[in-house]
């Protein structure tokens, strides 16, 4: 009987002990299972989109007309980097938390008693949410050429790789924050107390000079505003512009007059991932 | 009857599947499962049964490693449930009382990342994905969204994949609920086909008599003890024998007419009850000794509800209080 022999094969198999290439195999397929659902779910996608489309048209010419421009560069120019980094937290934030959904509709149940590790699962979450995050960023640069930012090649490479750091980090904020939330409408609640300040407060809508101080050291305590600076000072590079202009839009964090260069900010952001990553893990291991 | 009595696991040299001894949980001062020991044979189907908080769910998740015992232990697949946890997960397969599969994949999606979960080669995943969707008649949904899948095609589809990594043993939390009876039948075929054909060992949990029929033997648990452990043929003779209640025209002589023919009956306040063998098969010689006299005849098998009742002094029946939440619970998480 084939069916007999091969049930003995697979109990062998089951009863060795995890290896590593298991644990990267798991984490891929959580990946790929982002991924799956982020291609199949159409109205995620649009809708993904429409709300920072919607700030860089209503505040980029709204405000843009109080602001003026300054050498030719504009106020649409100036948040198009923020409004970039503001579809990539979104969409990760929301990547993350559809662990929500999984545990209430008990697929988050299917693997978390599965002989797998939590590290495994939160690396899979982590790269799928990030993945997803930085496509959705990368959908929003073919704006770019509509407000006036030009893109080169190398930069879209840069914009990429920050995206996905950015990403990352919000990510594994957001898997540690789903972790701690057992019902969807929390989710809503920390939505409203925690991200929207979060975005608001980065200096993706506004320079990150000239700030009343109560605001400054806000935004600096922020570590969402590390994440948007690099990403805005790559741009900005690219962008040929005036003296004049670069001092009235300012895109980097300064700190007492010192403008933190952008391995700084990397490494910032990069300790708030892996802080995250670790709480991620706890708060799915304290859950059954 | 005492309760020790009742309770009869001896299995000969048949290899184990399941090793419980004095298995104890408590949720503070509350005893969900006191005490309790039994052991089940490989390649058996052994139902707990039992109204709703019993105890049932609490056990096999100890048995499932997903909650530690209180006191007492445990092996399943012989490994020690505490000390092997994540080996025993993978010699395991879970079907839980409520639904755990992502609606928005499709089905061979779903089995796909359980292969992954539980690390089934990838050489065989393919081959293991087809055949446990044919165990189940699900083949021609293979590539179909679970989200477009009916209660009883999902129910299906987690058995299917609570085997897909070939486990020992599958355990299967309530699964029938909140299903109707032609799905349930259905069910149950997969059920006893993949015990066939696999040879898996299967425990299930149920809180319906008809159900727990159909398995090879049944534990009773009540309060979290188990109150009688047979099968169910035996559990049955143990609370009485098979009856037939006559209604005659004549009873005092159609009582004597029986006791003369070396039937065991005694005349009761409405008839006549004969104690046979076998109810089915003795109408007929009854009917026929008594002639043209008998007015009513009323054939009776003790059921596992008598058991029940003979063991609690309840029905089960009285106790479902959150059977319904729990089905609306089931369907709620589908629709979603
Ligand atoms: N985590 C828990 N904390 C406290 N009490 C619990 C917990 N889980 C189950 N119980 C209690 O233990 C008893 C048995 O529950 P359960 O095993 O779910 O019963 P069944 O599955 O037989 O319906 C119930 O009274 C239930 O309220
Ligand atoms: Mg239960």
């Amino acid at each position: 009987m084939t069916a007999i022999t091969q049930s003995t094969a697979h109990r062998e198999v089951a009863a060795r002990d995890t290896r590593f290439s298991d644990e990267l195999r798991v984490a891929g397929m959580v990946w790929e299972r982002e991924l799956i659902r982020y291609t199949r779910n159409r109205t995620r996608i649009v809708s993904g989109l429409t709300q920072p489309v919607l700030f860089l048209f209503v505040l980029g010419y709204g405000m843009g007309s109080l602001v003026g421009s300054t050498g030719g560069f504009n106020f649409r120019q100036f948040v198009f980097p923020g409004v970039v980094a503001m579809s990539v937290v979104m969409t990760a934030i929301f990547s993350a938390i559809s662990i929500v959904w999984d545990r209430e509709f008990g697929f988050l149940r299917e693997m978390l008693v599965a002989p797998v590790s939590r590290t495994a699962l939160v690396l899979g979450k982590t790269a799928g949410g990030a993945s997803v995050a930085a496509v959705q960023g990368t959908i929003m640069l073919a704006l770019a050429p509509l407000v006036g930012v030009h893109l080169t090649p190398l930069l879209i490479v840069e914009v990429i790789a920050l995206e996905l750091l950015m990403a990352v980090a919000m990510t594994t904020f957001g898997v540690f924050v789903a972790s701690r939330i057992q019902k969807m409408e929390a989710f809503q609640v920390v939505m409203q107390m925690i991200l929207m300040p979060m975005l608001f407060l980065s200096g993706a809508l506004f320079p990150l000079s000239g700030l009343p101080r109560w605001l400054m050291v806000i935004t600096r305590l922020n570590p969402l505003t590390y994440a948007v600076a690099p990403l805005r000072q790559v741009i900005f590079a690219a962008q040929n512009m005036s003296p004049a202009a670069q001092a009235r839009f300012a895109a980097g964090v300064t700190i007492n007059g010192y403008v933190l260069p952008i391995w700084i900010d990397m490494v910032i952001v990069t300790a708030f991932a892996l802080v995250f990553f670790t709480l991620a893990i706890w708060g799915l291991s304290r859950t059954e | 009857m005492t309760g020790d009595q009742a309770i009869s696991n001896d299995l000969g040299d048949r290899p184990l599947a399941v090793e419980v001894q004095g298995l104890t949980k408590r949720f503070g001062d509350f005893t969900a499962v006191d005490d309790v020991s039994f052991s089940v044979a490989q390649g058996e189907v052994f139902a707990f049964l039992g109204p709703n908080g019993a105890g049932k769910s609490t056990c096999i998740k100890m048995l499932c490693t997903l909650a530690s015992p209180s006191s007492g232990s445990a092996k399943v697949a012989g490994l020690d449930i505490v000390t092997r946890a994540k080996a025993v997960r993978r010699q395991i397969g879970l079907v839980f009382q409520e639904q755990t599969l992502d609606d928005q994949l499709t089905a061979e999606e779903n089995l796909r990342f359980h292969a992954v979960l539980y690390g089934v080669p990838r050489d065989q995943v393919d081959a293991r994905i087809t055949r446990v969707l044919e165990l189940v008649a699900l083949s021609d949904r293979r590539k179909a969204l679970v989200s477009t899948f009916s209660g009883g095609m999902a129910r299906r589809l987690e058995i299917a994949r609570g085997m897909l990594h070939t486990p020992r043993v599958l355990f299967l939390d309530e699964p029938t609920l909140g299903l109707d009876p032609q799905t349930r039948a259905l069910m149950w075929e997969d059920v006893l086909r993949l015990r066939d054909e696999e040879g898996v060992t299967v425990f299930l949990t149920t809180h319906y008599m008809e159900e727990a029929e159909q398995a090879d033997r049944i534990a009773i648990i009540d309060r979290g003890s188990i109150i009688a452990l047979d099968t169910p043929h035996a559990l049955k003779a143990a609370v009485g024998a098979d009856t037939v209640s006559l209604e005659t025209s004549d009873d005092a002589s159609a009582l004597a007419l029986l006791v003369a023919e070396g039937y065991r009956a005694e005349a009761t306040e409405t008839g006549i009850t004969v104690f046979v063998e076998d109810e089915e098969a003795a109408v007929g010689p009854i009917v026929d000794t008594l002639g043209g006299t008998v007015r009513t005849v009323r054939a009776h098998r003790p059921t596992l509800d008598d058991v029940f009742l003979h063991f609690t002094g309840r029905e089960i029946r009285q106790s479902h209080g959150d059977a319904i939440p729990m089905m609306a619970r089931a369907f709620g998480a589908r629709r979603g």
